[in-house]
């Protein structure tokens, strides 16, 4: 539509132009100045003007208007309909439609849409436009990324008398909760105020644990059944070993009988693969390894002494510390001493004396982790003292790989469940360190610092990308690793092998020398004890020395006490000789 | 009249499609294979769609116009051929 306005004017008013013409200047108006309008008004001298030389600005306030913006959802209706067809009707809408279709417009243009469209579906038909090629080219390498590992959630103690977070254990199916043991592992630090209570939490949830455990008294060991997920089994500080059902409460559904529990806090409880999925074995300190199954708590299905003697001697017994056992190897298993020596068990011997097998020496302290790697079982890790070692099941003189001597003790370590050749351990001075042995062995490949106190367990998910950490005061922290320490590169399998029998073929070489340069010695000595056979006789053992010495000591002591005896006797006779002389002498008298 | 039917029987038949639905300018679907509810929605969801990108293509270089519309989303593809008064709408499940 067009604005138009209409107004009118008179013809003599326009057409006519304006005519300019130039006209000389006029005065107007002369004003004079007049002198005595001054005394109206005083000089001011001096004049005080302040300048500023500086850009001049000014202020100005703008507030724009506010922007309201809403979300609406539309609800569509059928609109759109001409104003005397009603939508509800069908009639009505059937019969305008067939009015429209009816329409010359509506054919031709139907007929030159179609034919379009047609072509467009004939390529789809035809050719997948969109298809990706190359498409596994495109998965970038996450690995240039530094390693890193982040922090997702600290669950804390909630009791005030913190205790230190001994066991870890994962739920078995989606590891949505986490099993945490409480226990003081310290002689005698524990207090009459100390709770026992162990909790289960919910990882989402750190505020309050989900679930109580209430045991008789501490545990130091926590296992969730990795067969059924409502049952737990956990070692006690006192040596008896509990089990529960968390559809059942808090309380323990039964527990060992004291007398046929261990006498030292268990260490380590392990579920073993059995068809019932009922069994599972426990050690301690006091040299005990015992197996259980949880329908008779009331004695150990199994007993094996630890004596490397092989006599079933309890006196000569190691500690056992921490247990090893692999689900593909059922009839072996693993025991980490406190003296600082792996002892390899076969379960199947028929004779205690069978049961142990082997002995790895080689750590000066208590071996608080044991653990085969999950991609070679027959290599392992153990963490004790100041190292982590490596070993190669063949060889029994010494370890394969092993870390520098740290600072601080380590405490715990595991390898990771997707990487081979990747392993973690945590240390005395609460620092974790993650080490990738492809990458580098010298040192840990990330190094971080949980917390301030020391960091006493550690456990890995299945997944191998989240890990907990336990603290001395209770602080159980959750941690997220980085893609690059989680996911398997590609030859790593290969290169871990390799790296492997590398070493363990070293170590073959190394003992082989060393039993050689052994025997020529010994051959050396020999050939050399027959010509000396006349020097055997110098030769004394200390014992012989000591009886010798001892000897001497004796027949000096008794020369002394002789000695003293005749001169009693000498001074004796004399005094009677003089009685008798002054005797007689009175007598004469 | 029977054109049209063929037509629209012929683009049916083709591999993959779904349904076809032909709109006029208000928005009031004047053919369709789908039923009512799925109709009326296509039809008011694309009106708007094709008017915005009708829109935008003018607003680029007026001499420009919109000749065709491909939407294609994880399941299927939605292809409309506009006109000044009427679209033909099809929804097509593309090989793959």
């Amino acid at each position: 539509m067009e604005i138009v306005y209409v107004y009118t004017k008179k013809r003599s008013e326009f057409g006519r132009q304006c005519n300019f013409s130039d006209r000389p200047a006029e005065l107007h108006v002369d004003i004079l100045p007049d002198p005595s309008q001054m005394d109206n008004y005083i000089e001011r001298n001096p004049c005080d003007n302040p300048t500023q030389c500086a850009q001049e600005m000014s202020e100005h306030e703008v507030n724009t208007e506010r922007f309201q913006t809403e979300t609406r959802g539309i609800n569509h209706v059928e609109g759109g309909w001409p104003k005397d067809v009603n939508p509800q009707e069908m009639e009505q809408t059937i019969r305008y439609r067939k009015k429209v279709e009816k329409d010359e417009n509506y054919v031709n243009t139907v007929l030159q849409l179609g034919s379009l469209m047609e072509h467009c579906i004939k390529q789809n038909t035809a050719i997948d436009i969109y298809q990706q090629y190359f498409e596994e080219e495109e998965v970038s390498e996450g690995a240039e990324e530094q390693p890193s590992a982040k922090t997702i959630n600290v669950f804390r103690d909630p009791n005030e008398i913190k205790r230190t977070a001994t066991g870890l254990s994962w739920h078995p199916d989606g590891a949505k909760k986490l099993a945490v043991a409480y226990s003081s592992l310290e002689f005698q630090r524990a207090t009459k105020d100390m709770s026992f209570d162990s909790y289960i939490w919910d990882i989402e949830n750190p505020d309050k644990p989900e679930m109580t455990l209430k045991p008789v008294s501490p545990l130091v060991c926590l296992e969730y059944n990795p067969k059924d997920s409502h049952i737990l089994i956990g070692g006690c500080y006192n040596g008896q070993i509990a089990y529960w059902d968390t559809r059942k409460g808090s309380q323990p559904v039964e527990m060992s009988t004291i007398e046929h529990s261990h006498r030292d806090p268990v260490y380590k409880v392990i579920w073993l693969q059995s068809k019932t999925g009922t069994d599972y074995f426990s050690a301690s300190t006091d040299g005990h390894v015992l197996w259980w199954d949880i329908r008779k708590m009331s004695e150990p299905t199994e007993k094996l002494i630890l004596d490397p003697s092989k006599k079933g001697n309890l006196d000569n017994a190691l500690g056992a510390i921490s247990l090893e056992f692999e689900t593909t190897m059922p009839t072996k298993f693993m025991v980490g001493t406190e003296q600082g020596q792996v002892v390899s068990c076969n379960r199947k011997a028929k004779t205690p004396a069978e049961k142990i097998v082997c002995t790895y020496s080689g750590h000066h302290g208590p071996i608080y982790a044991l653990q085969r790697n999950p991609f070679f079982p027959k290599n392992f890790l153990t963490v004790a003292d100041w190292t982590a070692r490596i070993w190669s099941e063949e060889i029994k003189e010494s370890s394969i790989m092993w870390t520098k001597y740290h600072m601080a003790y380590l405490t715990d370590g595991c390898w990771s469940p997707v990487r081979p050749a990747v392993f973690f351990t945590t240390r005395m001075d609460g620092t974790l360190d993650v080490w990738d042995l492809l990458f580098k062995q010298n040192d840990p490949t990330l190094s971080l610092k949980v917390c301030d106190e020391s960091l006493y367990s550690l456990r890995l998910q299945d997944n191998g990308r989240f890990l907990v950490c336990g603290s001395q005061l209770g602080t159980t922290t959750l941690l997220e690793i980085s893609p690059g320490l989680c996911t398997l590169q590609r030859n790593e399998k290969a290169l871990a092998t390799a790296m492997f029998e590398r070493e363990t073929k070293r170590e073959k070489i190394l003992e082989a020398r060393h039993r050689e340069m052994r025997l020529k010695e010994r051959s050396r000595s020999e050939q050399g004890k027959e010509e000396e056979t006349k020097d055997v006789d110098t030769e004394e053992s200390s014992e012989d020395l000591v009886a010798r010495a001892e000897k001497e000591f004796f027949e000096v002591v008794e020369f002394e006490l002789k000695k003293r005896e005749r001169e009693e006797e000498k001074s004796q006779s004399k005094a009677d000789k003089e009685k008798e002389i002054s005797e007689e002498k009175e007598a004469e008298d | 009249m029977a054109e049209v039917e063929e037509t629209l029987k012929r683009i049916q038949s083709q591999k993959g499609v779904q349904g076809i639905i032909v709109v006029n300018a208000e928005g009031i679907p004047i053919k369709t294979t789908l039923d009512n509810s799925t109709t009326v929605q296509y039809a008011a969801l694309i009106h708007q769609l094709v008017l915005k990108a009708r829109s935008t293509v003018r607003d680029m270089d007026p001499q420009n116009d919109l000749t065709f519309l491909r939407l294609r989303s994880k399941k299927n593809e939605i292809m409309v051929a506009p006109d000044k008064e009427y679209f033909l709408i099809v929804i097509q499940n593309p090989t793959d």
